[in-house]
């Protein structure tokens, strides 16, 4: 029984570790409350980085998750919110990052990566069949049939 | 062809090499936050004065027009750095004549108070932010963390972390000059 009782607590525990969203952070509308846990999973918190705020005990991770709210609150809309963190802590702060010239290389690097492994591997595929279908001339084959009547003329004896 | 080809895993290696090296070098820090404030006016915020002490606060109307950078810094009396940071700043103002501000980041007045009695005060001016708002407006991850704005209110530099050790130092010595807030070989 007593073990079981630790048990409880233990496993209690770590799901609490879960949440850092605390009771007196959350918004009374169930509506807005679950709009600011969206957007605030995929803002990143700036102390524990690559954390979102929505799971960080940080001290501005909570600051943040309040101004979130704040801004729901005033009538924003999803991107108003992103877009009025992301005017002071920059791209940094979303966890997926945009699509812009900056990130150009980050966003299409993969596909060109394959491309180019896809052209390479079927060049060299493809030469290595035509190699193989090339025919011996007249004299290469009498050269080899030469040295097969040699070989076995030797392991005939 | 097959030449050319012979010469693409030369090619890939080297990419991958300057990556590396770029990554392994160790005046990189992987954690460093680019800041969007760089060239950019300094946000918008008001701060009132710390109570109990005879120092104004300030906002952003009081980083324009001024006759030269100010150096803004972002403290607390809870902030153990903080204490660290504190004689070298002071030291640049005693000794070079640099305009120091302060943002008391959520810290308690009476605490700001005691804190600089304690250890002397060199700031102009002290803007409360108690609730943290103003340190999200200019974008800080944690204290401390200090500023320099140029006279026509545009940030200029931003240092993340104590001012403290030769590197730092040197490093921050280097943007003031280049903020035209020292002269070259002052300090």
């Amino acid at each position: 029984m007593r073990i079981f009782l630790v048990l409880v607590v233990m496993i209690a525990g770590l799901a609490s570790t879960a949440f850092a969203v605390e009771p007196d952070e959350m918004l009374d509308d169930p509506v807005l409350e679950a709009r600011a846990r969206v957007i605030s999973k995929d803002l990143r918190c700036v102390v524990c980085q690559n954390q979102d705020i929505d799971s960080s005990n940080a001290g501005v991770a909570r600051d943040l998750r309040l101004l979130v709210r704040e801004r729901l609150v005033a009538g924003d809309d999803n991107t108003e919110v992103v877009a009025f963190i992301q005017a002071r802590y920059g791209d940094f702060v979303l966890l997926k990052p945009p699509f812009k010239p900056e990130t150009y290389v980050l966003w299409i690097a993969p596909f060109v990566l394959a491309g180019t492994a896809l052209i390479f591997g079927l060049l060299i595929l493809s030469r290595s069949r035509r190699k193989s279908g090339k025919t011996l001339s007249t004299e290469e084959e009498a050269q080899v049939d030469l040295f097969l009547a040699e070989h076995r003329k030797r392991t005939a004896e | 062809m097959s030449r050319m080809i012979a010469l693409v895993p030369l090619l890939i290696a080297v990419v991958v090499g300057a990556f590396f090296l770029w990554g392994l070098d160790p005046d990189r820090n992987p954690n460093a936050i680019p800041s969007v404030l760089i060239s950019q006016p300094a946000p918008d915020f008001d701060l009132v004065q710390v109570e109990g002490l005879d120092v104004p606060g300030f906002s952003r109307a009081d980083l324009t027009g001024n006759d030269g950078p100010v150096v803004v810094n972002v403290f607390a009396s809870w902030c153990v750095p903080c204490r660290a940071e504190h004689s070298v700043l002071t030291g640049f103002v005693e000794r070079d004549g640099i305009r120091l501000f302060g943002i008391n980041y959520k810290d308690k007045p009476a605490d700001a108070a005691a804190w600089l009695k304690e250890l002397g005060n060199p700031y102009e001016r002290i803007g409360s932010d108690f609730s943290g708002r103003a340190g999200i407006e200019w974008g800080i991850s944690g204290v401390p963390e200090t500023f320099i704005v140029g006279p026509d209110g545009t940030v200029l530099y931003r240092y993340v972390g104590p001012v403290v050790g030769d590197k730092a130092i040197k490093t921050f010595t280097k943007a003031l000059v280049q903020a035209q807030a020292l002269k070259e070989g002052q300090s």
